[in-house]
């Protein structure tokens, strides 16, 4: 009888908590994708009708006039900044991988001599920076990579002490000694058995951090922001960021001249333009999601 | 470590290897090294600008010292007020709710048996940490511009109030930028704690139940005590991290709006816009100055408080 009740009592508060973890998880997924359909929503909706009731999730009027403006009439700027980005991003990711991987499985051999102060070296860049003012004078000054595609993949994006770490600390685990050591008596160089054994048993930490070196590439806008200003060399977020803040400057135009962007799919144009930009990642997203999510529990659990 | 398999080929082969100066291994660390020397130690060295007068004309090492003068300048200035204020309350506001909301919804997540609904969560929820922030500033744009906004259009018209323009009034920013980064970072927050969560021995939640225990009281009694130090590591190291500011949420989401500045101008927005707006390499150097010493002792201090209570969990 008495073991009766305990069993109710516990089966009810674990329904309670059931049921409001799924309530509350549905409320945030709900907020989570919803402003995404008024990004959507807002840039197949007319002209006409921005200006009259502004953006909606459901307007009374629909339109494809701000993809033709992007797609055919201004395809040729946006085109540009989408191949610009495109190639940032694999560049930038492929380089990324090969040198943070070499670097750190350098670091998780444990016959290397110089292993504890080339350690420090790269673990110091975590806890000690110059700041934006130095990097930036330095690589305007030193190397002069303002308007060159460098620009995209230089500064701050190709490699950093955390992913390093991550990755030695995969290669500690995961590859044996006696696996390098054997490779090395069959006469293996140094190069051959990071690129035929190690790189090999290493895909699955490849993926996830190139995952997320690929994103990062993707959503940069802060590189360019600070070293690109030919409007030609303009990647598909620095083109983003342009129109954000040139259109609040179009709008304070239009409010002293009385509404002249009405025939320019300006309002639902820089929508557009934004799902374009974030479609690629919306759409290859369920895919890669087990990746991502494995790449933010290592990042959170170290060795 | 007499075990050390590198040991075990010829003693005369080793020794070889030893004595060459410059190996293989070594030059494969070199691309690394080279880049880490310029993105981040010429950099730091590069801190003493905040000391000098540069004058492009002369070069950097020509220009003239100037010793404090620059700090001065800056501290007199009613924005170093303003800056500070800003980054350290919106960073205490976001330290204390990661931690919250962070862990709720670590165990929420924990609680779903739909392998299913709780994939679907998770998708759900990690969404807005993968876009850019520019993409984050025209959705609020599309919420919130004073024309053409959702919520002035279909709400405060609903609710028959009068359209507000938001991108001029400071007072509501605060609101919106903890909202919106709460929004972006909740999915990569609770992972990581849902990560420590599931880690936690089942058996534990198995003797607790046949003593009777309730759920309830298996999460106060069990979970929280042992995901206890990730979460006070997590929040000490952003603590060690509480000068500086996500530059994105607070120059783009408010679209660099100078009405606004009051509430949203944080140290790196502020050594932003005065570097490359304002061309005030003085000012901006010393802001920045200020931000890497500061930010490096906290480090320093956290990781040592880190050690003490969970050495597993420190930098080093």
């Amino acid at each position: 009888m008495e073991e009766e009740s305990i069993r109710k009592i516990r089966s009810r508060s674990e329904r309670i908590l059931l049921i409001i973890s799924h309530a509350v998880l549905i409320f945030m997924s709900f907020t989570a994708i919803v402003p995404f359909l008024l990004l959507i929503s807002s840039s197949l909706t007319s002209e006409a009708e921005l200006v009259r009731t502004g953006y909606s999730f459901w307007p009374k009027e629909w339109s494809i006039d701000a993809y033709r403006y992007v797609f055919v009439t201004n395809w040729k700027n946006i085109g540009r900044s989408y191949l610009i980005t495109m190639m940032n991003t694999v560049i930038g990711t492929t380089l990324s991988l090969f040198i943070t991987s070499l670097l750190g499985y350098v670091l998780s051999r444990r016959d290397y001599n110089k292993r504890a102060i080339l350690s420090f070296f790269v673990f110091f860049t975590m806890l000690f920076n110059g700041g934006l003012v130095p990097t930036y004078i330095s690589y305007t000054r030193i190397w002069h990579i303002k308007n060159t595609f460098a620009a995209y993949i230089l500064p701050g994006m190709l490699m950093n002490a955390f992913n390093v770490m991550l990755m030695k600390s995969y290669f500690t685990m995961n590859i044996h000694p006696a696996l390098i050591e054997a490779a090395k008596i069959d006469g293996a160089s140094e190069g051959t058995i990071y690129r035929k054994i190690v790189m090999p048993l290493s895909l699955p930490i490849l993926a996830t951090i190139g995952l997320m070196i690929g994103i990062n590439f993707w959503n940069d806008w802060q590189n360019p922001l600070y070293y690109i200003t030919k409007q030609n060399m303009w990647s598909l977020q620095s083109l983003l960021n342009r129109i954000l803040s040139s259109i609040q400057t179009l709008s304070q135009m239009a409010d002293k001249m009385g509404g002249m962007t009405a025939n320019m799919p300006s309002t639902s144009a820089r929508m557009a333009i934004a799902v374009i930009g974030v479609l690629p990642i919306l759409v290859l997203y369920p895919f890669f999601q087990k990746y991502f999510v494995k790449g933010i529990s290592l990042g959170g659990v170290k060795e | 470590m007499n075990t050390d398999p590198s040991k075990s080929i010829s003693e005369k082969e080793s020794y070889k290897r030893k004595k060459r100066f410059f190996t293989a291994l070594d030059l494969m660390a070199l691309p690394g090294i080279i880049y880490l020397i310029i993105n981040n130690y010429i950099p730091m060295g590069g801190l003493f600008i905040a000391f000098k007068k540069i004058d492009f004309a002369k070069g950097i090492f020509a220009s003239d010292w100037v010793g404090f003068q620059n700090f001065k300048f800056l501290f007199r200035s009613s924005d170093a007020a303003v800056i500070l204020r800003n980054t350290l309350l919106y960073n205490l506001a976001f330290i204390v709710l990661n931690c919250v909301c962070g862990i709720a919804v670590g165990l929420f997540l924990n609680e779903i048996r739909n392998k299913l609904a709780k994939k679907f969560y998770q998708t759900a929820i990690l969404l807005p940490q993968l876009i850019s922030i520019i993409i984050v500033a025209y959705i609020t744009y599309g919420f919130l511009a004073s024309e053409t906004g959702f919520v002035n259009n279909h709400i405060l018209k609903a609710m028959g109030k009068a359209a507000v323009n938001f991108y001029s009034k400071p007072a509501y920013w605060p609101f919106f930028l903890i909202f919106i980064h709460i929004w972006k970072t909740i999915g990569y927050n609770s992972i990581i704690y849902f990560s420590s969560i599931i880690s936690v021995d089942k058996s534990l939640y198995e003797s607790a139940e046949i003593d009777g225990a309730n759920r309830f009281q298996q999460i106060t009694k069990i979970t929280l005590p042992l995901i206890k130090p990730i979460a006070i590591t997590l929040t000490l190291m952003a603590c060690g991290r509480i000068f500086y500011s996500d530059f994105g949420l607070f120059y783009q989401v408010p679209m660099n709006s100078g009405p606004l500045y009051a509430t949203t101008n944080t140290i790196d927005t502020y050594v932003y816009r005065a570097l490359l707006q304002l061309n005030d390499i003085g000012m901006s150097s010393a802001a920045g100055f200020f931000q890497s010493i500061v930010g490096f002792c906290l480090i320093m201090i956290v990781n040592g408080i880190v050690r003490k209570i969970s050495p597993e969990n420190a930098l080093y």
